[in-house]
Order: structure tokens, then C-alpha cells, then sequence
């Protein structure tokens, strides 16, 4: 095995294990418990020293993943954005990363800069993003799952879907 | 209508339709 890739592929996966792990604990443990902190007036907490500190990992995870993910394919990193025979399963989990990578940088991370207030912001546009930032946090969860199973094509694939 | 990305778990099943609906596509057109 050659280091160049061997390195990608594990920085990828660890990148990718942080990003993703941080994107369903949003999704599944901290949107809930904000809520119920909300009603009991605890929510300071999470959103003084929990957040910030999840998010900080969070987009720089997503970065780390998508270039380990792109040394990753090397000369192949065309074949696969194109959909090209023989690549068209990885272009489609890598196209899938890509969008997620996006929603991070350019929707989820602005909107949450209001929210936490490290932006001004008024009470109606702190509200606008939450909202924007639930919605593009919940799409990410859901490419997610297609982004996984096209990532982790391989022969149990082949076998169980003729793909 | 209700937003589906409203529900964790309306968001899964949609994630899992998505896959679904992905699979077919690239077994028709890409494959």
C-alpha cells in the first residue's frame, strides 16, 4: 500500500468520524436538549460553552474530511466528480460530501454565528437563523445516510445491490 | 404540509428513500 493514500484514508475517516459524529449530536442530542433546557432556563450553558467549542470542531472537521477525501482520490478526483465509469459510485458519495461541506461553511456556520451571538443580530433575525440552521443541519443528517453508503461502497454492495 | 426536516425521524426515512432513489439511478444511468 502506498503512505500517500494510506495516510488520506485514515486522516479521512477520523476527520469524517468527527464531523459526522458532531453533526448527529446536534441532531440528536443537543437541538432536543436545548429545548428542554429552554423551558428551565439552563440554556446558557450549552449555548456559552458547549456550542461554540462542538462547532469549532465540527466545520474544521468537515474541511479535514473533504481534503483527505480529495488527496484521497488523487488522479481519480475528476473521474469521480464527473460520474465517470468505474467512479460513478464514490462521485456520487463524494458529491454528497461536497453539498454537506457546503451547507457548513456557507449556511449552518453564518446563521449559527447570529444565533450564539458572536454576530450582531436582531431578536427576528436570530429567530430566521435558527430556522435556516435546523433545516440545513436536518439535510445534512439525511445526505448523510446516502453520502455513508456510497462512501462505504465496496463488495458487500456488489453482493447485496448488483451494484 | 409539514417540512419533513421538521422530524429526526421523517428526516431518516427520507434519507433512506433518498439512498433508495439514488441506487436505482446510478444502477439505470451511471452504471
Amino acid at each position: 500500500m502506498e503512505l500517500i493514500p494510506a495516510l488520506a484514508r485514515w486522516l479521512h475517516f477520523l476527520a469524517g468520524i468527527m464531523w459526522v459524529g458532531l453533526l448527529y449530536y446536534f441532531n440528536f442530542v443537543q437541538i432536543p436538549a436545548l429545548k428542554a433546557a429552554a423551558a428551565d432556563g439552563t440554556a446558557a450553558g450549552i449555548t456559552k460553552h458547549v456550542a461554540p467549542r462542538a462547532l469549532l470542531y465540527f466545520r474544521w472537521s468537515a474541511v479535514v474530511t473533504w481534503l483527505a477525501g480529495a488527496a484521497l482520490l488523487g488522479g481519480q478526483f475528476v473521474s469521480a466528480f464527473t460520474l465517470s465509469k468505474g467512479h460513478a459510485l464514490i462521485g456520487i458519495g463524494a458529491w454528497l460530501g461536497t453539498i454537506m461541506l457546503f451547507n457548513v461553511w456557507v449556511i449552518i456556520w453564518p446563521n449559527q454565528q447570529k444565533i450564539l451571538g458572536l454576530r450582531p443580530a436582531t431578536d427576528e433575525a436570530k429567530n430566521r437563523a435558527r430556522r435556516t440552521a435546523l433545516l440545513a443541519s436536518r439535510a445534512n443528517l439525511m445526505l448523510s445516510i446516502p453520502m455513508l453508503f456510497f462512501m462505504a461502497g465496496g463488495l458487500t454492495h456488489r453482493a447485496a445491490f448488483g451494484l | 404540509m409539514k417540512n419533513p426536516l421538521d422530524s429526526i425521524w421523517a428526516t431518516i426515512i427520507s434519507g433512506l428513500v433518498l439512498t433508495a432513489a439514488l441506487v436505482v439511478a446510478a444502477k439505470n444511468f451511471l452504471l
